[in-house]
Formats: structure tokens, C-alpha cells, sequence
């Protein structure tokens, strides 16, 4: 045996896990049924909705509890800054699957669609053009230009990089204010961000006409600003959770994974940003 | 690696948590969640055998005899789904959770309460896409993969269905960082990567792929779910979007999907015939770089499922070349696995049978997948049961068989009692034998133009066709052979097994007694 082993931490067992699986059964199913108006699609679905928070709750309450009593000792704490790591692999993947979608529409399928062949035997009149909503519009819709709003948000959201990269030199520093204000900041930014959105999905339904239906372009549209949204939200929730966990006096100098791990987070949904900025509103 | 230092084993832990049902449902020990994973994968491998069964009973005969054409398509589509998602992926995972702590001298896997939620969520997927074939319209019958548009206009079952893979997906995902987070973090001392077992690096390069591979699905059925009920157009060409986008993202999953169903029984026939040709693995490190480049190239050849959609001829030069391209490593492994044979002592116990069986019957699929492979064939098998065949060889007689080796090989350290060498014959023989009466025929029947997923034929199959079905029958009898072989185990019915129930068993597993103790390594042993 050798003389520096450090045993790693294994849990109990819990009884989180079961009420998880129970949560999404729930939001499983009541989804199901809400979309297909039978059954009491709705209630189903909040009660898999409250039963998730409250394991979430609980189940991070007490990694923070055992966390925080020290028993993670340096292995565990690898094992999470790898499986973190991993984790926003995943992430990327399903960024890279809808930005593989809008690439593939707007260089194959549009050009394909108004291709001679298409326009003469199926689509006549359908002039290849992006933003389109397809040779069977409906209706009108004005793109989403990228030089107000959103340009406004890609400063927001960089400067809030910033913030919190300086929340994290106040953490190395010990200096809990720094701390706590960037940790403030970054989240008041991320809501401004978050505002600004749901302001502009306001601005496109009311006065553009571009809605979720208004063929590929609503469509790419609506998904990819609309899943960032979510994902910049967890985001937000997880520094807000970082920030009330630093109030809590929680956190030292050499360890804090938790707060890197969210800041890791936070700048891989800034990075999403970027491209989305670029490809989505600009090009 | 050579030596351990022994008696790494403290088997003084008392039970001191929940007790009966709540102990399975709360546990936190990787031994306890494996056996769950197996049990389940099995159960779902017995359901999707019924399935199976009756679309083979169906189609004995030409004509209609026993089920409607809707519901002919819902079996063909729920027996994919369910095989592929709920048999043989859970199963590999099992034997991760049993096998990969053992392996690497780690005392449970990195997040042992995730790896208890990573289980408890099959169920309930399980319940939301059996469950689909009881609502109005019943499960989907837009074949395993779900193609737009047809996904787009099924009932309800469909979106059962698309939360189930959701939440299959991350039950994937968990379970495919822990095991990378094992293996990465938590070897014992010495136990270098490359002295790693086999089965430790194919499983983390398939967790790899199953963490680049399942949120791209999750995304292909979210458009699913966004286009059949938000109103958004991703599949339809009227709104701008194209029902072939759905092919690529799907098989941009599905490609690397199904060395995720191969690579790890690659892993476990690496272990096993060294063992029974009493000799060390051939040429370790090709089989590692091996398996790495078919990871990689896996994410580039997706489009050979679709050269009948309709692309441009250089892409599909494209994609047949790469194609081919990963016949090269498949071709190092085999090389391998006979070389390692080559001038050994062999023993032929069943683990060994069933590893011989699949290389044989292994590498006819991977033949006729690279006869698939060529464009200007394709075209005429694509759609027949020329694909059937080959993607049963390639799942059945290598997935399955696979897994059945490893389960033979690991029976004695699960159950601590030896199977009964007779019973697990007859169960390998019986199984090759039928196997092949039910699939080799399937190629001719493709060559000949059956498509695939239909519930009546012409005339000129019939015969084919009545072959197969037996077969399938004979088959599906076969697997009743391997409960009785683990039944008999777990309930003591036979010679006790030693610590290494096999004379040149190499490995950390066999260091500690048989059955394994609940906890084992909580001190890691050191590797020289
Ligand atoms: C040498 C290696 C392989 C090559 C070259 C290869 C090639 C192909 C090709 C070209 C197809 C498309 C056939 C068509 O639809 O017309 C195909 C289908 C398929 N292959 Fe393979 N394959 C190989 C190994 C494997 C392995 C190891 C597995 C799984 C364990 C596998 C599972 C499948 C499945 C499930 C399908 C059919 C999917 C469907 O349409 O439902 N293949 N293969
Ligand atoms: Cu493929």
C-alpha cells in the first residue's frame, strides 16, 4: 500500500437518483399528453417539473454539504474538473448538430430548392434567397438584423466574461468583495442579456411577423438564439448559486471548483454566442 | 501488466444501508448497479425477441396471416429501438460497471450516485416507448430511424418515443463521463494507461463517441418534436427545410452508434482469447490505435447509409472511400485476435467458443458491410434484406455474441460458482447454428430484391423466407438455454469457482475472490 493514498470519497447510498427518474417519467409523459390534449397532460407534467427541483435541491445541497464538511479529497476533485470538462463536450455536440443543420440548409437545401430542375417541375416562382421561409410561405416576415440589439448583447455578454474572470482573480486574491461584486455583476448582465432577448422574440413576433413558423429561417432562428437562451439561464442560475454559496462563506482560496466549474460554463455559452452572433444574425 | 501485491481484498464491510427493494434503489455500489444494467438489458433483449418473433412469424408466408401491416411496422420499428437502445447498449454498460473497477484497481466508479440515476432512468424510457404501443394510433412504426417525414406525421407514440431517446440519451451521457472519469482518474497506482485491459480502452473511446454522438440525436428528435408540433419547417421543403437534412444528422449519430454497440465487445474478446490461447494479447498497442482510428473515422463516413437518397457523385466517392477506409483497422483487430491464437494452447471452454464463433461470423458482416460500402452496389441493396443480414451479423453475431462470451468468462467472479460447461455449450451451438440459418439467408433474399420492413413478399421468397423463420425460432428457444446456465449459477448449483477460474486468466479481476465482495480495492493494489 503505498503510503500517500488518499481513500476516495464514496457515497452512501441516496435516494435522489429514483426521485430523478420519477421527475422526468413525469415530464415525460405529461409533455406527451399536454401536446396531444388528453389527460391531464399539465398537471403531470409540474408535478415532474416540482419533483425535479426539489431533487436537484437536494441532491446538490448535499454535494455541497459533503463538500464542504471535506471529504472530497484531490482525486474527487479531478473527477470533477474532468467529468465538467466532458460535460461541455456534450454541450458543444448539440451546438454543433444545429449549427450543422443552418449550415447544411442555407449551402444545400435553399440553393437546391430555387436549382432549376426544383423551380421548373415543383416550386415555381421560389427564388433561392436567404432568409427565406421556403417556396410555400405563408406570410411576410422581416429578418433579424444583427447591429442592434444583438450586437448590444455580444457586448453584454463579453463584458460579462470579464466580470466574472475578475470575480475569479478576487477569489485567488481573498478578496471576498471583489468576489462577491464580480459574482453580481456577471449575473446582472446575464439578466440584461436574458431581457434583451426576450425583448427582441417580442419585437419579431409583434412588429416582424418572424415567428417559430415562419419556414427554415423561424425555425433555425427560433432554435438556436432560443436553446442558447435556455443554456445561458442555467448559466445565470448556476452563478447565482455560486454567488450565494460565496455569501455563505463557502469557497477557499485553492478550492472552489464549483465556481470554475459554472465559470467554465458561462464561457462556453459565450463562446456559443459568438458563432451564433455570427452566423445566425450577421452572415 | 505482470504483478500485484495481494490480498487488496477487505471484505469486512457490513451491510449498513437499505435493505430488499430500497437497496437496489438507492445503491451506490457499481457491482450492484452492473447486475441491474444486466438484468434489465436482458429483459429488454427477451421483449424485443417477441417482437422479433412475431415479425418472423408474419412473414413465414407470403400473404397476410397474423398481424396488420401497422402494426407489422410498429414491431419492426420498436424491435430496433428497443434491441439497440435497450439490450445491447445497456448491456455493454453493465459490464463496464462490473468489470471496469475491477480491471483498473479502482474501489467504485467516479460518481457512484450518478451511476445509480445513469440506471434508474432506462426504466422509465423503457416505460415511455413499450407504453407507445398502447396509446391511440400506437408506437411508431417509422422504423428505427425515425425518418422525417414519416416521424413527422405519426400519432402519439412518436413523441413517447422522442422523449424516450431523450432520456435514454442522458442516461448515456452520465453514464459515458463516468466511465471516461474512471478510467482517466482513477486507476490504481502504476496501472499506466497502456498496461491497461483491453476492454478498459474500448470502453473509453466508446464513451467518447457516445458523448460526441448522443446530443446530436437528441437534437434530430427535437426538430422531430419542434416540426410536428411548433410549426417549425427543419424536415418540410415547402417552409425551406429538406427531409434528407434529417438523414445526415441522424446518421451523423447513427454510424458512430454502432461501433458504440461494437467496440466495447471488441474489448471483451481482446480479453478472452488471450486468456484460452494461453498467450498475451498480439500487438497490444495496434489494437489500441486501432480502435482509435475507427472512433475517428467513424464521424466521417455517414453518409454510406444514404447513397440512395440522392447526393452528388463526388460525395458519394466520398464517402465509399472512407468507408472502406475502416475495413483497414477492423482488419488490424482480426489480425490481431487470430495472431494471438496463432501457435497457443488453446482450450475451447464456452467464453472461447462463443469469442471464436464471433470473429468468423463477425467478419462476414464486416464483408458484407464493406459490399455495402461500394456506392454502385448499394444501390441495388440499399433498402433489401441484403442490410438486414449484414447488420445482423455484425450486431448479433458480434455485439451479442460478444456478449455472451464476456458473461460466461465473468460468471464465476459475479456468482462465485462455475456454469455448467455442457449448458453453455449447447447454448453457443445451438445459438451459431440457428443464427445462421435465420440471417445467411437474408443475403440472397437481398440480392434478389426483398426490401426490407414489409409484411408480404412475392412468391420466389417464400422459401427463404420460411428458412428464416425457423431459424428465428430456433434461436430465440436458444437464449431460454442461458437462463438455466445463470440461474443455476446464482443459485449455487455447481462447482465453486477459485479466485482465477481459468488457468492464464491475466488481470486485476481475478486478484480478488469469486464472487467478488461488495467492496473490493477501497485500498488500491499497486501494478508493477
Ligand atoms: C467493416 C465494417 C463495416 C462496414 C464497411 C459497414 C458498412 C455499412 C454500410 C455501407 C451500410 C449501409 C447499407 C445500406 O443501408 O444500404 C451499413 C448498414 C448498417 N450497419 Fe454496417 N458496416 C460495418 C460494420 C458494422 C458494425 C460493426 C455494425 C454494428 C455493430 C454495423 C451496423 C450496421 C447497421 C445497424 C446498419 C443498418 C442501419 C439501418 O439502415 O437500419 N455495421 N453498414
Ligand atoms: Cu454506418
Amino acid at each position: 500500500m503505498s503510503p500517500t493514498f488518499e481513500k476516495y470519497f464514496v457515497p452512501e447510498p441516496s435516494k435522489f437518483p429514483i426521485f430523478g427518474s420519477f421527475a422526468l417519467l413525469c415530464i415525460g409523459a405529461g409533455s406527451v399528453m399536454w401536446l396531444n390534449h388528453t389527460g391531464p397532460g399539465p398537471l403531470v407534467f409540474f408535478v415532474g417539473l416540482a419533483t425535479l427541483i426539489y431533487m436537484l435541491f437536494g441532491w446538490f445541497g448535499q454535494v455541497i454539504r459533503e463538500s464542504e464538511s471535506g471529504q472530497y479529497g484531490k482525486n474527487v476533485d479531478a473527477s470533477f474538473r474532468w467529468s465538467m470538462g466532458w460535460f461541455i463536450f456534450s454541450e458543444v455536440m448539440f451546438f454543433f448538430a444545429f449549427f450543422g443543420v443552418l449550415f447544411y440548409v442555407r449551402v444545400i437545401a435553399v440553393p437546391s430548392l430555387g436549382s432549376e430542375e426544383s423551380v421548373s417541375v415543383l416550386w415555381q416562382g421560389f427564388e433561392a434567397v436567404w432568409p427565406t421561409a421556403g417556396p410555400r410561405a405563408e406570410e411576410a416576415f422581416s429578418p433579424m438584423g444583427a447591429w442592434g440589439i444583438p450586437a448590444l448583447n455580444t457586448l453584454i455578454l463579453l463584458t460579462s466574461g470579464a466580470t466574472l474572470t475578475w470575480a475569479h482573480w478576487g477569489m485567488m486574491k481573498d478578496n471576498r468583495t471583489q468576489l462577491k461584486l464580480g459574482l453580481l455583476l456577471t449575473v446582472l448582465l446575464g439578466a440584461l442579456f436574458m431581457g434583451f432577448q426576450i425583448y427582441e422574440y417580442m419585437h419579431a413576433y409583434g412588429e416582424m411577423n418572424l415567428k417559430m413558423t415562419s419556414g427554415i429561417y423561424g425555425s433555425t432562428f427560433y432554435m438556436m438564439t432560443g436553446f442558447h437562451g435556455l443554456h445561458v439561464t442555467i448559466g445565470a442560475i448556476m452563478l447565482l448559486v455560486m454567488l450565494f454559496r460565496v455569501m455563505a462563506g463557502h469557497f477557499t482560496k485553492d478550492n472552489h471548483f464549483a465556481f470554475e466549474a459554472a465559470a467554465w460554463y458561462w464561457h462556453f455559452v459565450d463562446v456559443v454566442w459568438l458563432v451564433l452572433f455570427v452566423v445566425v444574425y450577421w452572415l | 501488466m505482470s504483478a500485484v501485491t495481494p490480498d487488496q481484498v477487505h471484505d469486512d464491510h457490513h451491510h449498513h444501508g437499505p435493505t430488499g427493494l430500497m437497496r437496489w434503489i438507492t445503491t451506490t455500489n457499481h457491482k450492484d448497479i452492473g447486475t441491474m444494467y444486466l438484468i434489465f438489458s436482458f429483459i429488454m433483449f427477451l421483449s424485443g425477441g417477441v417482437m422479433a418473433l412475431t415479425i418472423r412469424a408474419e412473414l413465414f408466408q407470403p400473404g397476410m396471416q397474423i398481424v396488420q401491416p401497422e402494426f407489422f411496422n410498429q414491431l419492426t420499428t420498436m424491435h430496433g429501438l428497443v434491441m439497440v437502445f435497450g439490450a445491447i447498449m445497456p448491456a455493454f454498460v453493465g459490464f463496464a460497471n462490473w468489470m471496469l473497477p475491477l480491471m483498473i484497481g479502482a474501489s467504485d466508479m467516479a460518481f457512484a450516485r450518478m451511476n445509480n440515476w445513469s440506471f434508474w432512468l432506462l426504466p422509465v424510457a423503457a416505460i415511455l416507448l413499450i407504453g407507445s404501443f398502447f396509446v391511440p394510433g400506437g408506437a411508431t412504426a417509422a422504423g428505427w430511424t425515425l425518418y422525417a417525414p414519416l416521424s413527422v406525421q405519426m400519432g402519439m407514440g412518436m413523441d413517447l418515443t422522442i422523449f424516450a431517446v431523450h432520456i435514454m440519451g442522458i442516461s448515456s451521457i452520465m453514464g459515458a463521463i463516468n466511465i471516461v472519469v474512471t478510467v482517466l482518474n482513477m486507476r490504481a497506482p502504476g496501472m499506466t494507461m497502456m498496461k491497461m485491459p483491453l476492454f478498459c480502452w474500448t470502453w473509453l473511446i466508446t464513451a467518447y463517441l457516445l458523448i460526441a454522438v448522443m446530443p446530436v440525436l437528441a437534437g434530430a428528435v427535437t426538430m422531430i418534436l419542434t416540426d410536428r408540433h411548433f410549426g417549425t419547417s427543419f424536415f418540410n421543403a415547402a417552409g425551406g427545410g429538406d427531409p434528407v437534412l434529417y438523414q445526415h444528422v441522424f446518421w451523423f449519430f447513427g454510424h458512430p452508434e454502432v461501433y458504440i454497440m461494437i467496440l466495447p465487445a471488441f474489448g471483451i474478446v481482446s480479453e478472452i482469447i488471450p486468456t484460452f490461447a494461453r498467450k498475451p494479447l498480439f500487438g497490444y498497442a495496434s489494437m489500441v490505435y486501432a480502435t482509435a482510428s475507427i472512433a475517428i473515422l467513424s464521424f466521417v463516413v455517414w453518409a454510406h447509409h444514404m447513397f440512395t437518397t440522392g447526393m452528388p457523385a463526388a460525395t458519394q466517392l466520398f464517402f465509399m472511400y472512407a468507408t472502406m477506409l475502416i475495413a483497414v483497422p477492423t482488419g488490424v483487430k482480426v489480425f490481431n485476435w487470430v495472431a494471438t491464437m496463432w501457435r497457443g494452447s488453446m482450450t475451447f471452454e464456452t467464453p472461447m467458443l462463443w469469442a471464436t464463433g464471433f470473429i468468423f461470423v463477425f467478419t462476414m458482416g464486416g464483408f458484407t458491410g464493406l459490399i455495402c460500402a461500394i456506392a454502385p452496389i448499394d444501390i441495388q441493396v440499399q433498402d433489401t434484406y441484403y442490410v438486414v443480414a449484414h447488420f445482423h451479423y455484425v450486431l448479433v453475431a458480434g455485439s451479442l455474441f460478444a456478449l455472451f462470451a464476456g458473461a460466461y468468462y465473468w460468471l464465476p467472479k459475479w456468482t462465485g460458482v462455475m456454469y455448467s460447461e455442457f449448458i453453455g455449450k449447447l447454448h453457443f451451438w445451438c445459438s451459431i447454428i440457428f443464427f445462421n440459418i435465420t440471417f445467411f439467408p437474408m443475403h440472397f433474399l437481398g440480392l434478389a430484391g426483398m426490401p426490407r420492413r414489409i409484411p408480404d413478399y412475392a412468391l420466389q421468397f417464400a422459401d427463404f423466407n420460411a428458412l428464416a423463420s425457423i431459424g428465428a425460432f430456433g434461436f430465440g428457444l436458444s437464449q431460454l438455454i442461458f437462463i438455466v446456465a445463470v440461474v443455476k449459477c446464482v443459485r449455487g448449483d455447481g462447482k465453486k469457482a477459485a479466485a482465477s477460474p481459468w488457468e492464464d486468466a491475466q488481470g486485476l479481476e481475478w486478484t480478488v475472490p469469486s464472487p467478488a465482495p461488495h467492496h473490493t480495492f477501497e485500498i488500491p493494489p499497486v501494478v508493477k
